[in-house]
């Protein structure tokens, strides 16, 4: 299949192996930004292949993981409403909010919804105008073009009955936390692919050069990423904090600018909680003021709900790459798909979902 | 002068399901007559008695059910008819039965196109005479607009197993090898992609078939084959975390070997989804001595749903009750259940 087996080629992951080997000469700790990375990388077994001196930690790049408590719980706020047709990804339905999730609202009669885009959500207020429909506008700036599109079309055909609860995130303030933390033990980095497909990865030369670290865009597939891994050993062992694209086919430096500007006109940043984390300033978007009327928060007047998160779950740690899943006391005990204590056990981005469905190493 | 009677549309011309059709009183009557008794007529069911009745050959008994809700109940491949009589025919040969006998119970929506439902009744007939099994007992219920969707269907069947046959899910042993019939996820890949809201377009067909002549070609000539299951909801992954868990022995499959059609792997990758996790309807995963392992192959590709039939793996004693994939890369990776809903409906 195109694009697809030639990114999977034994023998050119076997190669590039060879070749991080050949050129590591000391021990490095890589972070993958990106969960779609975490979960190709365990998933393929990647870091069982690497060599001993490069360790891999597993970063922030989970869209339902640090979607924060409380919009969950106001999601499912609103998704319980009778005149709600409630859309979201599929992945957002398992999360656990304080006492329940989307499944269980499903359950008791809520008409929640999973879609594969947020146009198809607008499609879905188009054709049901006694309703009022509601899109779950999470995610990194990956998703923020599409969700900037529904809205904007909304606006255009004058479709009132459509709203998105936003929680929407960017990479590089959390770089810059994770960078200025004092408990950060990470040297480099592989930039998140499809983040940078739309943003461009000139921001990141800004963090490479301020906090001395090398970063390199990366895809996603095995050899995607084997590649990115042996371009960040390269950097490392040459003493070089650049920026250096392993994702030529999809990302350009400067970006996607038509979807760049589609977020520009929709989306302003602002303050945004992170589930784990805590308060990150600038670090997603709101809906400008001349979009207000389409944000699901003011139109069912949830902003009142605010939520604590459980003192058990360590999945904060995990998403800074301060702790491996496996290394987590509730890991595979009082922590699991079925009965996660948090989001990064549930996500199929999620760090700690991965170890459990995929490697589980003590067992192997 | 003379008066004209002024008639109603005759009681018995209805184009959708009735209340009425289920209440037992005259469109009860004449759904049987019209639907039921012209497609699935035979000796057992012709009288018409609330049982039938039958003797059955020798050696053990084997009785399965199963209920059919799939959406769409048309999809490309087979319907949801068919697959009920393929079902259970499959859920019963897989345990070495010759199935016999099946019920047909239907659950229907009020307003329910006849003409669906004579496609469904007709297939069924057609499914039941391909498999050599016969139904010989039913039950019609209807149901109010809304209460249920379409059509549900459960059928029950009743096989005999021959004597030396003994196939169970905790019989496998280190050293088995693992075979696999065909392509793995057809079937849930044609449900998904033929689903509403899906805005892509596929040729994948379910692959939706009976199992049970395949299956007696292989226990003819293996006889001694340690276990076999058709992966359906869950998949292969399920069917191997199954069998390794009744046999408290490890699995080891290699990735390069799993069979897959490039359409299904396609649309897998798209919606992000593991084939092993996908349903299919007409496949097998045999656990045999290693030893019989290419007669079995043999038989195998011999018939049209076997003749991409591969060895996937094998039984080994090393990490009892997991399934571990061998990727092409050379590294090992756990293949678990699949947790939750894939897609509802599946079957």
């Amino acid at each position: 299949m195109k694009y697809i087996d030639e990114y999977r080629d034994p023998y050119l992951a076997r190669t590039l192996l060879d070749e991080i080997k050949r050129k590591t000469s000391r021990q490095w700790t890589i972070m993958e930004i990106c969960g779609g990375q975490t979960h190709s990388i365990v998933r393929n077994g990647i870091d069982q292949l690497l060599p001993d001196s490069i360790k891999l930690v597993h970063g922030p790049g989970c869209p339902v993981c640090v979607t924060p408590l409380e919009s969950i719980d106001r999601a499912l706020a609103i998704a319980a409403k009778k005149e709600v047709i409630f859309t979201s990804f599929g992945d957002m339905l398992r999360v656990p909010g304080s006492r329940r999730d989307l499944f269980v609202v499903r359950s008791e009669g809520g008409d929640v919804r999973i879609v594969f885009s947020p146009l198809d959500a607008l499609q879905i207020a188009r054709c049901n105008p006694q309703k009022e429909v509601v899109f779950f506008a999470v995610g990194f700036e990956t998703t923020a073009p599409a969700n900037a599109m529904a809205v904007y079309q909304a606006a255009r055909e004058g479709i009132e009955n459509f709203s998105v609860l936003v929680s929407q995130v960017m990479v590089p303030p959390v770089m810059r936390l994770m960078l200025s933390s004092p408990e950060n033990s990470v040297q480099g980095f592989l930039a998140a692919g499809h983040v940078c497909a739309v943003m461009g990865y000139e921001e990141y030369e800004l963090l490479a050069c301020e906090f001395q670290v090398p970063i390199v865009p990366t895809g996603f597939e095995p050899v995607d990423l084997l590649a990115g891994i042996l371009q960040t050993v390269e950097l490392l062992e040459e003493g070089r904090a650049e920026v250096v694209n392993r994702y030529g086919r999809v990302v350009s430096r400067k970006g996607n600018l038509i979807a760049k500007t589609l977020i520009e006109k929709v989306f302003e940043v602002t303050d945004r909680q992170w589930r784990g984390i805590g308060c990150i300033p600038q670090s997603g978007f709101t809906l400008r003021e001349a979009f207000a009327r389409y944000d699901a928060e003011k139109k069912f007047n949830v902003t009142h709900i605010c939520s604590k998160e459980s003192p058990l779950c360590l999945s904060g740690r995990v998403l800074q790459g301060v702790l491996k899943p496996d290394s987590c006391p509730a890991f595979a005990k009082e922590c699991t798909p079925e009965h996660p204590l948090g989001a990064t056990m549930v996500s199929s981005e999620g760090a700690c979902a991965a170890y459990y469905n995929y490697h589980r190493n003590v067992m192997l | 002068m003379t008066i004209v009677p002024i008639c109603a549309a005759p009681i018995m011309q209805h184009e959708t399901v009735q209340m009425a059709h289920g209440a037992g009183g005259r469109l009860s009557q004449a759904l049987m007559q019209k639907f039921f008794m012209p497609n699935f007529h035979n000796f057992f069911l012709d009288p018409l008695d609330d049982q039938a009745k039958f003797n059955l050959p020798a050696g053990r008994t084997a009785f399965s059910t199963d209920t059919y809700v799939v959406s769409p109940i048309f999809f490309p491949g087979g319907n949801i008819g068919e697959l009920a009589v393929y079902g259970t025919v499959n859920d019963l040969a897989v345990g070495g039965a010759q199935p016999l006998y099946l019920s047909a119970g239907f659950v229907l929506e009020e307003g329910f196109p006849l003409a669906d439902l004579e496609t469904i009744v007709v297939s069924m007939a057609i499914a039941a005479e391909k498999t050599g099994v016969m139904i010989v007992t039913g039950d019609t219920k209807v149901v109010g607009k809304g209460q249920c969707d379409k059509i549900f269907i459960n059928t029950s069947g009743i096989g005999i197993i021959k004597n030396g046959v003994n196939l169970s899910c905790r019989n496998l042993q280190a050293g088995d090898s693992i075979i696999l019939s065909g392509t793995v996820g057809d079937h849930g890949m044609a449900i998904m992609t033929s689903r509403e809201g899906l805005s892509f377009q596929s040729q994948i067909r379910s692959d939706c078939a009976p199992l049970n002549g395949m299956i007696s070609a292989v226990l003819e000539t293996v006889p001694s084959v340690h276990a076999m299951r058709d992966p359906t909801r869950g998949g292969v992954a399920a069917t191997l975390n199954e069998l390794a868990v009744s046999s408290s022995v490890g699995i080891e499959i290699n990735e390069t070997s799993i069979p897959i059609q490039p359409d299904v792997r396609g649309a897998c990758e798209l919606l992000g989804i593991d084939p092993l996790h996908v349903a299919n309807e007409g496949k097998l995963v045999i656990a045999v001595a290693a030893a019989d392992a290419a007669k079995v192959l043999d038989v195998l590709h011999a018939s049209e749903q076997g003749k991409d039939a591969v060895i996937i793996g094998s039984v080994i004693a090393d990490h009892p009750s997991m399934v571990v994939m061998r990727t092409a890369f050379g590294s090992r990776r756990i293949i678990t259940l699949p947790l939750g809903e894939q897609l509802p409906r599946i079957c």
